[in-house]
Formats: structure tokens, sequence, C-alpha cells
């Protein structure tokens, strides 16, 4: 009897998850997807954003990535090749991971005063792409080391034992045998932090600014498409601007998970 | 030999790389402890901690409405959380056709890439009226905030939860079953406290990210400055503190807002910590 | 792979930081920061000139009027914006009336009150009067909102309005006018106030002691809460910045400033 109770609410647990995404995701595409026409992707945001589209939020959305990426890119992949590679060592492994782990949990507001307190002001780069993209990059980090130390540790040792025994060195090694295999890892890691970069709002607000004026250079302040949102659904300047915004946004991020997913499901076949 | 040395730099190069987590939150408590604990130790921890006006214009900073206000909401989110998550990793697990799996897999996936200001916006159009025209208030409330909370937290409690369940050794449920208890039974009894550090691990990672959430919270809260007195009351939380006041602050307002942020890095620290020692322990 | 790929990974950020410090001399144009009140006006104002002198740029940045004192002051920025009259202290700036601005107290439409004395409104928002039927409405409590700590418009509202009371710790707070409006048009107890500019038919602004927020009476100085717009500068304004100035004092720019709901500086 307790059987089929339990069972019933579990059912019902799992469905109620599915409908309320749904219902958000519904909701929003219902009303944004009408105003994604090509206009809307060519223009600027004009008159306080309540017309034109939204040209300035994507560049300023994808300098960000860009910048965070190049950044966190190297750092994560040396760590996660330094930890796999290069160490026995339990103490040090276990100093670098727990960093990596907290630094994972450190919450964007967090990061937002300290990208504004280090890279805005005391470095005195000013609200800007460089300040904005550098204090992603510290947040999506710990996700680039984590999925490259996954993709460096289904490559078998066989590929090693290959290398060392034809005169490579670690280094060699590492470049010709580990890097190019675990190449759809990384990818896969890039992915997952753009997908969160685009959504991250509050530190970006804080050290990136929010002028809708195209950038002309890295100092440039900028507003990307999820700080536009959250600025036009509040100041409730245009509600069709927002669900606009919204709509992509949430047509990017679906775009970029199912990415994400296809490589993970591609290379763990891969492997196994 | 220059091969030797080029390896040995190399692999000092890569380990100053590697220590790069570590020097950035060392960085980050270093900047923001040395903008907000001044202004601790100006007013004195215990005002600060304990103080319930938070008025700036009047140089009164403090924070115990905050913490309330981040305990109910993520004690709120926590309540809708753990039932819906667990029941959702036992789902996965245990009991589920195929074709389920397929489509509450990708659901959750996408739970977790969703944006925060679409779930904030979300909740303000859709869940706040509600609140307001069946349960009272101004509908900008605890419970309105705890609601989307709480499924901004499933992902987190999901998927660790399931992989703890799925890490379990066969035998467990095998054994459950061969002594005649159902199904259930054995979810229920056996393989849930089996997995219980796991499961644990997922909860405080969960509470970690409830404490964190700031856009959704500042549309959804309301961001009254009292101590809240019932779910429907609308409250403020650390985030929300900062974020809202961060714009326009200066001086020693400014400075509150870090100490805020210096009250808030510690409690996530600790509950990190917690969630990392348990899930070792859980790795053996 | 024949080409080593790690090292190219190391100089990818040197050439953004490289690219970005060369960036960094050539920028021109100016940054015009502050209260996030007069940023939309300024922001259309920018558009317009941009448009006239396609050379130029112009970035208006929020933050708040008295972050964009000391953004001028520090020449982080070459105007700043404010919303409330400068202090004594931060007398030392050049100030420039650009255009003047109201307050509105909102509620609900469907609410039945029309006029607050003002003694009332201070009763209201200090929490003394908790309950709309002390007004003569329907009993329901009252809801409150109010601005954040350090907005202009906060400080404009506690200067003109409450005097020495405080406004009640009760109230809900929101970051921006536009968001005091959506509550307030959505909850049929709520009152606020905004800038009298974003008042819209969502909302309904009260007349205050009998008096309507209406152009006329406030060019008559019948209606008494309203703040001055402030171009700020450090020392006499000059170049791009003093241009934009002339540009935002100008008849065709101050008729854009009225139709967006801002009293201008010409009567």
């Amino acid at each position: 009897m307790t059987q089929s109770i339990a069972k019933i609410l579990i059912w019902i647990a799992a469905l109620s998850t599915i409908v309320v995404m749904v219902l958000i995701l519904f909701q929003i595409l219902r009303e944004g997807l009408p105003i994604l026409q090509l206009r809307f992707f060519l223009e600027s945001p004009r008159s306080m954003g309540r017309e034109g589209g939204i040209l300035s939020t994507m560049i300023g959305t994808i300098a960000l990535t860009v910048v965070a990426i190049i950044f966190a890119t190297p750092l994560g992949v040396g760590t996660a090749i330094f930890l796999r590679e290069y160490t026995r060592e339990r103490k040090i492994s276990r100093i670098i991971r727990f960093g990596t782990d907290c630094l994972a949990g450190v919450p964007s507001i967090i990061f937002g005063l300290f990208g504004f307190v280090f890279f805005v002001i005391h470095l005195n780069m000013g609200w800007s792409i460089l300040s904005g993209g550098l204090t992603l990059a510290a947040m999506i980090l710990p996700t680039i080391i984590c999925t490259t130390e996954e993709a460096i540790k289904t490559i078998p040792y066989s590929y090693r034992e290959v290398s060392y025994s034809l005169g490579g060195t670690k280094w060699q090694t590492v470049t010709h045998a580990i890097l190019p295999n675990a190449l759809p890892g990384i990818f896969t890691g890039i992915i997952l932090s753009v997908g969160r970069s685009i959504g991250e709002t509050a530190a970006v607000i804080l050290t990136a600014g929010s002028s809708l004026v195209m950038p002309t250079s890295l100092f440039s302040p900028i507003r990307t498409m999820a700080v536009h949102f959250y600025i036009l659904a509040r100041e409730g300047i245009s509600m069709e601007m927002a669900y606009g915004t919204g709509a992509t946004l949430i047509l990017l991020v679906l775009m970029i998970n199912t990415i994400a997913q296809w490589l993970i499901n591609r290379y763990i076949r891969h492997r196994t | 030999m220059m091969v030797e040395i080029k390896e040995k730099i190399i692999e000092k190069m890569l380990l100053l790389i590697a220590f790069s987590s570590i020097s950035i939150l060392a960085l980050i408590a270093i900047f923001i402890f040395g903008e907000g604990l001044p202004l601790i130790w100006k007013i004195g921890p215990k005002a600060f901690i304990l103080g319930e006006r938070w008025v700036p214009s009047q140089g009164s900073f403090g924070i115990l409405p905050m913490i309330f206000g981040s305990f109910w909401v993520t004690l709120g989110a926590l309540l809708l959380g753990i039932p819906l998550g667990l029941a959702c990793a036992i789902f996965l697990c245990e009991w589920t056709p195929p074709w389920a799996a397929m489509v509450l897999r990708p659901t959750m996936q996408l739970l977790a890439a969703i944006p925060s200001v679409i779930y904030g916006f979300w909740g303000l159009i859709v869940l706040v009226p509600l609140v307001r025209n069946y349960l009272g208030g101004p509908g900008l409330s605890i419970l309105s905030g705890s609601m989307i909370l709480g499924f901004m937290v499933l992902p987190t409690i999901i998927s660790i939860s399931e992989d703890s369940l799925r890490a379990l050794p066969p035998s467990f449920k095998a054994g459950g079953l061969a002594l005649g208890a159902t199904h259930w039974q054995t979810i229920w009894r056996v393989l849930i406290p089996a997995a219980r550090s796991g499961i644990v691990a997922s909860i405080i990672l969960g509470m970690g990210r409830a404490i964190g959430e700031t856009m959704a919270m500042i549309m959804i809260l309301g961001n009254a400055v009292k101590m809240p007195s019932s779910f429907l009351d609308s409250a403020r939380t650390l985030t929300t503190n900062i974020g809202i006041e961060m714009g326009y602050a200066s001086g020693e307002h400014r400075q509150a807002l870090f100490a805020t942020g210096v009250i808030l890095f510690f409690i996530i620290m600790i509950l990190n910590s917690s969630a990392i020692i348990l899930s070792r322990r859980r790795m053996g | 792979m024949l080409v080593n790929p790690k090292p190219l990974l190391w100089l990818l950020p040197l050439l953004v930081i490289l690219s970005g410090v060369g960036c960094q001399r050539s920028r021109a144009g100016i940054t015009v920061a502050g209260s996030t009140s007069v940023e939309p006006f300024a922001e259309l104002l920018a558009e317009e000139y941009m448009i006239r002198y396609p050379q130029s740029h112009i970035y208006v940045q929020g933050g708040g009027s008295t972050a964009g004192i000391e953004a001028v002051r520090t020449h982080a920025a070459q105007i700043g914006m404010s919303s409330r009259s400068l202090t004594s202290e931060e007398k030392d700036l050049y100030a420039v009336t650009i255009a003047k601005d109201a307050i509105a107290i909102i509620v609900h439409p469907k609410n039945p009150l029309q006029n607050l004395p003002l003694e009332k409104v201070i009763e209201v928002f200090s929490g003394k009067i908790r309950n709309w039927k002390e007004l003569g409405g329907n009993p329901h409590l009252i809801v409150l909102v109010t601005r954040e700590e350090g907005s202009g418009t906060r400080e404009a509202f506690q200067k003109l309005v409450m005097g020495k009371e405080e406004i009640s710790l009760e109230s809900l707070v929101q970051d921006s006018n536009g968001a005091i409006r959506q509550v307030v048009s959505g909850d049929p107890n709520a009152i606020g106030y905004i800038s009298l500019g974003l008042v819209n038919e969502k909302v309904k602004a009260l007349k205050i002691s009998g008096v309507e927020p209406h152009l006329k009476n406030i060019v008559k100085g019948r209606y008494r809460l309203v703040r001055p717009f402030l171009f700020l500068f450090k020392g006499r304004p000059e170049g791009e910045a003093n241009s934009f100035l002339e540009f935002v004092l100008s008849p065709e720019a101050q008729e854009l400033l009225q139709k967006e709901g801002l009293v201008t500086i010409r009567p």
C-alpha cells in the first residue's frame, strides 16, 4: 500500500518539475518569439530600449564571454594537466582541489563585489569588457578545470605508455597524446561556461556597467543581454523588448545545453 | 640536458598555474575583507550582526533582518526542494521507464541552465500575483521567493543525490528485495540511508546555492528591511542587500555592504567546506 | 599534432591585454555617470547628440547621484548626473540644471483616493497610518513602496516630503522608479513615489494638498515636490563635455525632455 502511495507521489513530483519548467519556458517564448525578427538582432537599442533591437547587447555578451574564455581556458587546462599528469603528491592536489571546489561555490554577487573593487577600482580598468571578462573568467575557472580533468581521466593509460616508450618526455606526452584526445572534453567545459556566462547578471552589472552604446574597445562599458533583460523587465520600459530578450536568452541557453549534452554523449561513447 | 631543464621549467609553470584557483580565492577574500572588516571593527561585530536596524542614511548598520531573511528563504526553498529533489532522484534511479528518463533528464539540465533573471521574471509575473490574490500580503514575499528558489536548487539536489544512489553496490538493493521487502521499502529503508552522506552533501550544496542567489530574489522578495514575521512578509537576504544598494553606495555605506559580503563569504565557506568534507568521506 | 598548441593558448591573453591597453589610449568620448533617474534621459540625449555628431562617443552610466559626484571628482567621468541638489561639501563642483523633475505620489488606478494632504503623506510613509480605511478607503493594510537607500529619488523624497520623519522600515524596496511603478500598478493597496515623467495610465498620481502634479502647477510653483536634474563638472566644462552640455540646454533637446515628461528650465 505504502508502495503505491509512494509511487504516485514520486510520479507527481517528477511530473510537476517538468510542468513548471514547461510553464516558465512557454510564458516567455510565447510572448517573446514573435518579437524575434531579423531587425531585432541587427539593431541596437534606441530610446532607452523602447525601440530597436539588441545588437549592442549581443556584441557585449559575446565580447565578455570571449574574454572570459581566453583567460580561463589556459589556466583551467593547465591546472587540470598539473593535477592529472604531474603530481602524485596528495597534499598539493588536495589543496588545489579544495580551492577549486570552494571557488565554485562562491556566489556571483561576491564575485561582483570582488571584480568591482579589484578590477574596476584598484586596477583602474573602469566598468569595461575587460573587468567583466576577467571576473567571469574567475567564475568559470572551476568548470573548465573539472571538465578537463574528467576528459583527461578517460584517456587510457596505454596512450601515455606508448608515448613514453617512444622516448617522449612528459611534456611531449601531454601535448601529443593527452591534449588532443582531451579536446572534446575541454570544448564541453568551454561550452558549459559559455552557457553560464550568458545568464550571469549580478557580477556583470557591477563590473561591466550597463551602457547601451556599441563598445569600441576592451575598456568600453557594455550591457549584456541578461543585464538588458533585467533592466527592461524591472523598469517596465518595454515589456515587448523584455520578452524578446528573454526569449533570445532561453533559445541560446537551450542551444548551448543541447550542444554540450551532445558533446558529452559523443566523447563518452567514443571512449567506451 | 636542455630538454630536462625545459621540462623542469614547464613543470614549475604548471604548478604556478595550478595555484590560480587558490590565488583567486585568496584575492577575493583579501579584497572583500579589506573593504568590509574595518567597518565591522568600527561598529563592533555584535552590533553589526545582531543589529536590527539597517538605515545607512543614519549610520545604522545592523544585518540581523537580512540574516533572518536569508535563513527563512533558504529554509523554505529546501522544504520544497528536498522532497521534490529526492523524489526525482529516486524516480530517475529506480522507477523510470526509459521514455520518462529521456524527458526528465534534459528538463533537469535545462532547469540548471536557465538564467536566474528569467526565473525571477516569471516569479514576478506569475507567482507574485497568485500569492497576493489568494494568500494575502503584497505577494512579494518569502513564500514566493522560496518557491522559485526551491526550483532553482532542484538540479543540484537531484544530480548529486542520483549519483549517490547509483553509486551504491547493487547488492544493497538485491539484499533488500531478497529479504522480502517491497521495492519502496528497499528504497526507503536501505538505499536512501546508505546514500545518506551524498544526499546530505547535495542538500548542503543546494543550501549554498540558495543562500547565494541574488537577482531572482531582488525581483521577488520585496526587499523590506525589517525582521520578517511570516512567510507572507517581504524580506531581504544578505545577497539582495548587497545587490540592491551596491549601485549607489559610497563611503561607509559601501563598506557596510562589503561587510555584508564578509559575513556571506564566511557562511558560504563553512557550508561548502562541510559539503566537500562529506563527499570526500563518501568517496572513501 | 604537428604544432604545439599550448604556447599559443598563453599568447592569447597577452594579446588581449595589449590590444586593450592600446585601445585605451585611443578611447575618445566622454563618460556621463550618476543618477539612474537622470540616466535614461541622458541616454536619450546622448543618442540624439551622436546622430548629429557621428564621431563622438558618449557613454552613459548609472550608479546613483552620489557615485556620479564621486566619479566626476576622480575624473572617472567627465560629466556627473545628480537628481538632488548638492550638499555643502559638494559645492566645489560646477553644477548646471538641465531640467526639473517632479515627484509624483502614485497609487493603483482602482484606488478611490484622489487627494492627500502633505501631512497625511508623511504619516502614511512613516507608518503612522497603516490602513486605507483611515483615509476613507477600504479596510486593507497599506503597502508602502520606496526606493533604496542611496537613491537620489529617495533622498529627494526624504527632503521634500518626509523632512525629519523616517520612511517606515516595513516598506517594500525596489531598485528603480520603473520597478516601483510596476509594483503599484499590480497591487491595489500599494502606494509609492516615482518621477512624474514616468507616470503612465497604469498608475494614478495623487493630488497633494489639492494641487495636481501638472506642468502648469509646477511652473507656477504650486506643486512643490520638484527636484533639479543636474549635470556636474569639475571646473568649467570644456571640449566634448561642453559641447554636449550646450546641446542639452538647446531648445530642441529641452523639447525632447519635455516630451518625456520633464520640466524644462526655460518655461
